[in-house]
């Protein structure tokens, strides 16, 4: 230990025990930027009213009172078909995008791309009143396709930048072969591209169902009634008084995620192309 | 071959050149058309709305308003003072953070990174809501700080100034640290041994050679959390209990409540050229595309 201590720590021959404020310091950061998330889990399992920690006696009530509440089942089932229709649509726009823009070697292509990552830049107030203002026009507010397309506009900018990034690496010559023997364009991307960066694709997937999942701030406005979601309703609840049942939406909502996160780092992890 | 076909061939390439650059280009249309509709085509027509008076003539009153009513100038003050205070909080506590990591083994600091990743996915009410319920009356915070000896009388943390900084910091921290570590693990360590060769102290070596360095990561990094926080919504809203008002909630309530729309575009105007300018700036020194994954809101 204390030869740890006495030992140099960087290249400019600091010890470890000039540092010790450091690594503590950091240590603390480090507990606090994940102890609140982690401790509404055992949070959701207490018997009472008011959130303790450790709850004095375990139950099950909030997460019977979650899901025996229609509303709240509604507005989940919303939420999940809204999150899997935008993974729908922005995957492939995205994808299809990504590919076009990577190919073609047109003068205003960075122009494009700068336009097609904007509305992750823009405020999502702006998204969410805009949307809503042209919504009320083409009378599609409150429903579950004005919702998907905001969402799918939100994810495209994530889509474009994964699977762009994905084809930087890959060389586009090995399509030319697939090509000079006869393959139509479409079918060299589908059978010799497509298979090479799948992961980039997969990750972004995930991502998009993600952004629509976990967005509430556009929902707040273009989701509503019998559309609303799941954190639209939490919003809601939020505001008035603090909810326990809100702590078992939020352990479930923090696996869900998890859950996709490593899902999708694991894709990240893995190469495409080679 | 005469050269005057030669010449036909070549044009007839070129023709067909441009034709599958189109083609490709082609490819985009869906995306592009999806930004056009939901996107470009409601801020414009908001940017005109900001234009439009109450007698629906053409008229500066909406950005006047902004100007003369001290009610729309508090909610900006607001605005600026949280995103400063909420920036240098970040600051202060996530070059440390991102320093440490910086001088982790790759490996452990992988490890290490997975706790500024966690809360970076975890959807922002959530963690919101985490904070509300530390923080409240009866909230662990006041439980532990009064058990041992802090405080004796539970302190008001939450519905005000003082949780939405805490509630915001520690949203915002990530996309402070991951940038910076980033820049920070592009530094050439070989200066440092050579400024310690020529014999710098460690202090010495670290401010005058590493510090600087990690300049441009951290002036990208802050302007992206200033950014951020100027078009904060939820978190204020729930943390600051009414009382922290930020530029997006009285665009909202513009709507929701009064129906102004004129009001509401102008402010969204202003907020929408300033994010635009900062990101511009911060653009100079970092990769847009880097922040890609964040959830913001």
């Amino acid at each position: 230990m204390m030869r740890w201590l006495n030992s140099p720590a960087s290249e400019t021959q600091i010890t470890h025990a000039r540092r010790l404020w450091l690594y503590a310091l950091s240590i603390v950061i480090m507990l606090l930027l994940v102890a609140p998330t982690l401790i509404v889990i055992p949070m959701s399992f207490s018997d009472s009213q008011y959130l303790e920690f450790p709850p004095e006696t375990w139950s099950l009530r909030w997460y019977r009172h979650y899901f025996g509440s229609p509303e709240w089942m509604a507005a989940t089932a919303t939420s999940l078909k809204a999150a899997f229709l935008t993974m729908l649509v922005a995957t492939p726009v995205g994808v299809l995008a990504a590919y076009g823009l990577h190919t073609s070697s047109i003068r205003y292509g960075r122009l494009v791309l700068a336009l097609l990552i904007t509305p992750m830049m823009v405020p999502l107030i702006l998204v969410a009143v805009g949307a809503f203002y042209v919504y009320v026009k083409l009378k599609i507010q409150y429903t579950l396709l004005g919702l998907v397309m905001a969402h799918a506009l939100l994810a495209l900018p994530l889509v474009i930048l994964v699977v762009g990034s994905a084809l930087k690496s890959f060389d586009l010559n090995q399509e030319l072969a697939a090509r000079s023997l006869g393959a139509p364009r479409w079918k060299a991307f589908v059978t010799v591209t497509l298979p090479q960066i799948r992961f980039a694709v997969t990750t972004s997937a995930l991502l998009a169902f993600l952004t629509s999942f976990d967005e509430v701030v556009v929902a707040m406005f273009v989701s509503g009634g019998d559309n609303a979601t799941l954190t639209r309703n939490m919003f809601n609840a939020l505001r008035d008084q603090i909810d326990p049942t809100i702590a078992s939406i939020s352990t479930i909502m923090i696996l869900v995620t998890t859950l996709l996160m490593v899902l999708a780092l694991t894709f990240g992890k893995a190469k495409d192309a080679g | 071959m005469s050269s005057a076909m030669i010449e036909t061939h070549e044009q007839g390439l070129r023709h067909d050149a441009r034709r599958e650059r189109w083609a490709l280009f082609g490819l985009s249309s869906p995306a592009l058309i999806l930004v056009l509709v939901i996107l470009i085509i409601p801020v414009g027509w908001l940017f005109y709305l900001s234009f439009i008076g109450a007698d629906g003539q053409f008229s500066l009153e909406n950005y006047q308003r902004m100007v003369d009513r001290k009610s729309y100038r508090r909610i900006f003050e607001t605005t600026f003072q949280v995103s400063l205070i909420t920036t240098g909080l970040c600051i202060l506590i996530g070059y440390p953070l991102a320093y440490f990591l910086s001088q982790l083994p790759s490996r452990i600091a992988g490890l290490c990174l997975i706790t500024v990743l966690l809360p970076f996915w975890t959807s922002l009410l959530v963690r919101t809501y985490a904070w509300l319920v530390l923080l409240q009356k009866r909230g662990l915070v006041n439980t532990w700080a009064m058990d041992l000896g802090l405080w004796d009388e539970p302190i008001k943390m939450v519905h005000n100034l003082t949780g939405t900084l805490i509630g915001m910091v520690h949203i915002m921290l990530p996309f402070l640290v991951l940038p910076l570590y980033g820049s920070m693990n592009a530094i050439n360590r070989d200066y440092l041994k050579a400024a310690s060769n020529l014999g710098a102290s460690p202090t010495r070596a670290f401010w005058t050679v590493f510090f600087p360095l990690s300049g441009p990561g951290l002036f990208a990094g802050s302007l992206i959390v200033f950014v951020l926080c100027l078009g904060f919504y939820v978190t204020p809203a729930v943390l600051g209990g009414g009382k922290v008002i930020m530029v997006s909630m009285k665009i909202a309530s513009n709507i929701e409540l009064f129906v102004n729309w004129g009001a509401a575009s102008a402010m969204g105007v202003v907020l929408l050229l300033l994010t635009m300018l900062i990101l511009w700036v911060a653009s100079r020194f970092l990769r847009l595309e880097q922040l890609a994954g964040g959830g913001h809101g």
